[in-house]
This record gives structure tokens, C-alpha cells and sequence, in this order.
């Protein structure tokens, strides 16, 4: 038997690369400065799905993505990777989606594909860290659900049993579940494995075929904007209080005049 | 009906500290809107339970006490509250930021078609106008009132979103350990307890995950306890670079913290990260070596006593919440400050 996984992927704006020009003289992220990428913990998520593909050969990994047409970017960098093939959905009424409509959007997607064994994802996106859409994914189709994976110990066909090693607060956990099942995968997990230059040949042209709302039959209600309960009542920009501070130097002098008046004022002892 | 409800977590049978801290928010809440405050608590052998919980000013306990609700798996917890949610119609539900409430809230949320905003910083109640297409196709402002504004940093630089959710109840929202502050507000209060019948709630289908094995420790410092917090950012350069602060704080008796970038560059366990998405600390001293000071690290960190900042770009954003602003490089300031500190210090 050979397995049909999914993996669950999203372009996101370079937080970690933090350089010189990520700010700007405002305080803002300088956007430009930040290029586009495939969210991390989403590539541990694929290396998870080709350790299953190099164990049960076979097997097939579709990565789907929501977004701009753009993203079609990381769906090609998943097939130089050794993902099978993979979808873009994208469709202006999709816009404006928080993490449910996103999820309710996926998970169509995910349906359309049909009779997926398992499905992957990073644990969380670094443009929003909110660890939802997997857990909303895995409830709009019924499946159960393992969060914060860090390995995949052991999967057998005939029972469809799957052992996993997880994180929980202050620990470790090995949980049992059956699949199909969703499973979301921690960014401390096995680095995903570099693009292989025989595959970059063959897709680096390759078409990445788009997928819009009507495509995988989504309820207009439950999409985009429509299908957000959260609404943005204010963005604020936050000018903090300046206190009234006291500059030093690193000069000797101004160093350990500071440790004396912190210690003579039991600041610290 | 429409009462504040907060998911307690629990490990073994003691309610964590997140759970209490939300109840303190939840009541004053509560208090706010005119209505209960309720509590959920699941999980096996919790006779007396509710005495953890009851002095915060809870109203009703609803308990759920059955072999399998602990340890925690996914599927029998979502479907209690979810159950229990539709009896109940809660229009606020409050669940920690921990890998529980972020693996419940969203199932939840999902099955009820509610709103969840992950990692609030603040809570607040408040009325909301929002611009509503009517039966003639024209624009008008329909009014909410008693909303729960859910305030959290955003991406993108120095802003803060207040997220409301005004069509869909419950709206629920997380919140990390040590965000809300934990008070008992009457040691004496007395609410109503109610132990449900667990398999009216939860099918035995429910419970398809097996827990194997399961290691918890207690942590390895005290970060949110520390009288002196020394942390540092991506301006630190390295890993070896921590290990000068590792030195600071064990002259300073100070715990280590660190910034996102610092924690992401890899030179520091990710559960040293203060900030939003890590700890919340309120020490004595906190003393940020090459932090820029972003709003997500500032969320974490805002209500230290005495700021300190050794940061080479006298601009950085920190500096302005900074009592004392140390214009230099980590590596000319910090042995500097073991030094003089091994000097005065006797």
C-alpha cells in the first residue's frame, strides 16, 4: 500500500531574515526588504511527508497553498524538493480570509483531492503565529488531529496505526492515533532536505495549475472576507512613553558609576 | 446563558497558573458585562478540584471527571466544550496560549464557526460600529455593543490590532502564562459546582489517541520569577556571545532571557523567548544587550521595574522605554559590567 499525503504550505514575508534594511526609519518592516518564502516549519512538514514517500514507496505528496498567484513560487520549490505535484488556490473572494475561512478553504481543497491518508503542516506560520488553521482543517473534515509533531516513530498500513513523537509544555509526549488524520509539525523537527538539481530540471518550467473557489465548490459564505468571524476594529501604531532615561557610554567610568548607584539604591545586590 | 467561560487546564490534578490568571481576567469581565463567570475543568480523579478555582470568583464549575481526560487528547476535550458550549451559549470563551489550548481553541472555534485570536496582550470590553451592506443594498453602520476587543501585537513593526469578532458567539481568544495578572478576589466564594455525566458529552468514539509515554519536568530556570532578567537579541552576534550574559547573570544572580531573532539565530533554548509568543516578565532589573526592541519583545517585557539598555544604535526602539540607556557594543559593556559589579559588590 502507498500513501496519499498532503502537505499544507504558505508563503510567507522573511521575518528571521532580519538584516540592516528590515526596518525602516519609522519603525516599520520594510517589506521589500523582506523576501517571500516557504514558511518554515511547513518544509519540516514536507521532509516529514518524503520520509513517509522514502519509506512506502509509492506514495504521492500534493502540496497545496492559499494565496497570490505568486505562491506558485513554493509549490515548484516543494517539487525540486521531491513533492509529486501540487495546487495553488488562489481567487480574489478568497482575500481577506482569517485563520477559519482559510481553513474552511483548505479543507475543500483537501476534499477535491480526496481520500488523503495523511495530512501535514507546519505547526505554525511566522507571519501570524497562530497554530489554527491545522486543528480547524482537521475538525472541518472530521479527522483527529496531532499538534506540535517533532517525528513520525512508526506507521503501519494494515492497522493504519501512527506513532508520534510530540512536544507538549515542559515535555514529551508519544501519542497513537489512526489515520487519516492531521498532523502539524514543530520547526525543531528534521530540516527539510535541499532541492534536487535532476527535479529543478524538470520543473523549473513546469505549469503549477491554479485552483479558484468554484474549482473546489466553496459555500461563498464561508470564504474570504464573508467567512471571517474576526473583524480588524483598529490598527494602532504604538508610541511608547518615553521615560525619562539616562544616557551613558560604555566608558569605565559612566559603567561603574552605574553599579554603584544601582547598588548603593539596593537596585541590585 | 451568555456567561464568560474559561478552559482550565490542568496537570495531573492542580489548575495551572494560565488557567487562574484568565480567571482573574475573566471575572473582571464578567463584572463588565453584568453576567457569570464559568470554568471548565476535565480530567480523571478530581475530587475537591473546584477549591483551586473558586476564590478567583467563579460562578459555576462545570467539571468533567472520567478515565482518558488525562492526559489530554484532542477529540474527548473538544467535544465537552463543544457540547457543553451548545447548551450554554457562552459569548466569551478565554483558553491559555499554551500547546493545549492552541491544539482545543481552533477545533472549537472550527465546530462552532467562531472567532479565535491567538496570544492576546490585552482584553478589554467595548462597543463597535461596523459598516454593513442592508436589505436594499446600501451601506449602513450596524452598532455592536459590549464587545470583546482582543488586542494583540501585529506583524509589521510597532502595531497593535484589536480584533472583534460581533456576528458569532463565543468570541474566544488565548493568552500566555503570565500576561494577566492572578489575584484571588474572595477566599470565601462560593459558586455553584456541577459534575457532569462525561458520556452524554463525549462518545466513546471520542477517544481514538492513545497516550504512550509522557515526560514532563519541571523547568530549568525561573525566568518568570527572576528578581533580574538579563537578556539579549540578535545584536548579541553569536552563541558564544550569550555566554558573556550566561556570566552577567550568574554574578547578577539573574535568570537569562532572549529575543525572538536571538532565539531563532539558534544561540538560546526557544523557552528562554520573552515577548509575546514566550514568557511574560515583570523583574526588578531587566537588562536588554542588543535588542532593538520590537513591540512583540516589548509586550513581554513592558512592566520590568528598572530598564536597562546596552544597545550600540542609540535610536533602537527599546531605549525609549529604557531608564538608563547604555550607548556601546555588547562586547565593550558587558565584562565591563562584571567587572564593576565583582568590585563594588563586596
Amino acid at each position: 500500500m502507498s500513501l496519499k499525503i498532503v502537505v499544507l504550505a504558505k508563503q510567507v514575508p522573511d521575518t528571521r531574515n532580519v538584516g540592516p534594511d528590515a526596518m525602516t526609519a519609522e519603525g516599520t518592516v520594510n517589506r521589500a526588504a523582506l523576501p517571500a518564502v516557504f514558511n518554515p516549519d511547513d518544509l519540516n512538514a514536507l521532509e516529514q511527508a518524503l520520509i513517509l514517500k522514502d519509506k512506502f514507496p509509492g506514495s504521492t505528496i500534493t502540496v497545496i497553498t492559499m494565496g497570490l498567484p505568486k505562491a506558485s513560487a513554493i509549490i515548484r520549490e516543494a517539487l525540486f524538493r521531491g513533492a509529486d505535484k501540487g495546487y495553488v488556490i488562489t481567487d480574489r473572494p478568497l482575500g481577506g480570509a482569517d485563520t477559519l475561512a482559510t481553513s474552511y478553504t483548505l479543507a475543500q481543497a483537501i476534499k477535491k483531492i480526496g481520500e488523503v491518508d495523511i495530512i501535514l503542516g507546519g505547526r505554525q506560520a511566522i507571519d501570524g503565529d497562530t497554530a489554527q488553521v491545522g486543528p480547524q482543517i482537521a475538525e472541518k473534515l472530521g479527522l483527529t488531529q496531532v499538534t506540535y509533531a517533532e517525528e513520525i516513530l512508526s506507521l503501519d498500513e494494515a492497522t493504519k496505526k501512527i506513532v508520534i513523537k510530540r512536544h507538549i509544555d515542559g515535555g514529551v509526549e508519544t501519542v497513537e492515533a489512526q489515520f487519516p488524520l492531521v498532523i502539524t509539525v514543530n520547526g525543531s523537527a528534521a530540516p527539510c532536505r535541499p532541492a534536487n538539481a535532476k527535479r529543478i530540471m524538470a520543473y523549473k518550467r513546469a505549469a503549477i495549475p491554479e485552483w479558484n473557489a468554484q474549482d473546489i465548490e466553496c459555500d461563498p459564505k464561508q470564504i474570504g472576507k464573508a467567512g471571517s468571524p474576526t473583524n480588524v476594529k483598529a490598527v494602532k501604531n504604538i508610541v511608547f512613553k518615553a521615560k525619562e532615561s539616562r544616557t551613558l557610554t560604555g566608558s569605565d567610568e559612566d559603567i561603574n558609576g552605574l553599579i554603584v548607584e544601582l547598588l548603593d539604591e539596593k537596585i541590585i545586590g | 446563558m451568555n456567561n464568560v467561560f474559561v478552559y482550565c487546564e490542568i496537570e495531573g490534578t492542580t489548575v495551572k497558573d494560565v488557567a487562574l490568571e484568565l480567571l482573574t481576567k475573566g471575572r473582571k469581565l464578567a463584572n463588565t458585562l453584568g453576567v457569570q463567570l464559568e470554568c471548565i475543568i476535565a480530567g480523571s480523579g478530581l475530587d475537591g478540584v473546584e477549591n483551586q478555582v473558586m476564590k478567583y470568583g467563579v460562578d459555576k464549575v462545570h467539571i468533567f471527571d472520567a478515565e482518558g481526560l488525562f492526559p489530554y487528547t484532542t477529540n474527548p476535550h473538544t467535544s465537552l466544550v463543544v457540547n457543553l458550549f451548545k447548551e450554554e451559549q457562552p459569548q466569551i470563551c478565554l483558553l491559555g496560549a499554551t500547546v493545549i489550548g492552541r491544539d482545543l481553541g481552533p477545533r472549537v472555534s472550527s465546530a462552532l464557526f467562531s472567532g479565535l485570536t491567538a496570544d492576546c496582550t490585552e482584553l478589554e470590553i467595548g462597543d463597535f460600529d461596523m459598516k454593513v451592506k442592508n436589505e436594499d443594498g446600501e451601506l449602513v453602520t450596524k452598532h455592536y455593543e459590549q464587545q470583546l476587543y482582543q488586542i494583540r501585537p501585529a506583524f509589521g513593526g510597532n502595531i497593535v490590532a484589536t480584533i472583534v469578532n460581533p456576528e458569532h458567539r463565543p468570541q474566544m481568544a488565548t493568552v500566555r502564562e503570565g500576561v494577566m495578572k492572578k489575584e484571588v478576589l474572595d477566599e470565601n466564594y462560593k459558586g455553584e459546582v456541577i459534575r457532569h455525566d462525561v458520556a452524554k458529552y463525549v462518545p466513546e468514539t471520542e477517544y481514538v489517541v492513545k497516550v504512550l509515554d509522557r515526560h514532563v519536568e519541571e523547568a530549568k530556570h525561573n525566568l518568570k520569577g527572576a528578581p533580574i532578567v538579563v537578556a539579549g537579541g540578535y545584536g548579541m552576534g553569536s552563541k558564544e556571545g550569550f555566554d558573556l550574559l550566561f556570566q552577567l547573570a550568574k554574578e547578577l544572580h539573574a535568570e537569562v532571557g532572549a529575543s525572538r531573532a536571538a532565539v531563532d539565530a539558534g544561540w538560546v533554548d526557544n523557552d528562554r523567548q520573552i515577548g509575546q509568543t514566550g514568557v511574560t516578565v515583570r523583574p526588578k532589573v531587566y537588562i536588554a544587550c542588543g535588542i532593538s526592541g520590537q513591540i512583540q519583545h516589548i509586550a513581554g517585557m513592558q512592566d520590568s521595574g528598572i530598564i536597562i539598555s546596552v544597545n550600540c544604535d542609540p535610536d533602537a526602539p527599546i531605549n525609549t522605554i529604557a531608564d538608563y540607556v547604555i550607548t556601546g557594543t555588547v562586547e565593550e559593556v558587558l565584562p565591563k559590567l562584571i567587572k564593576y559589579y565583582k568590585q563594588n559588590n563586596k
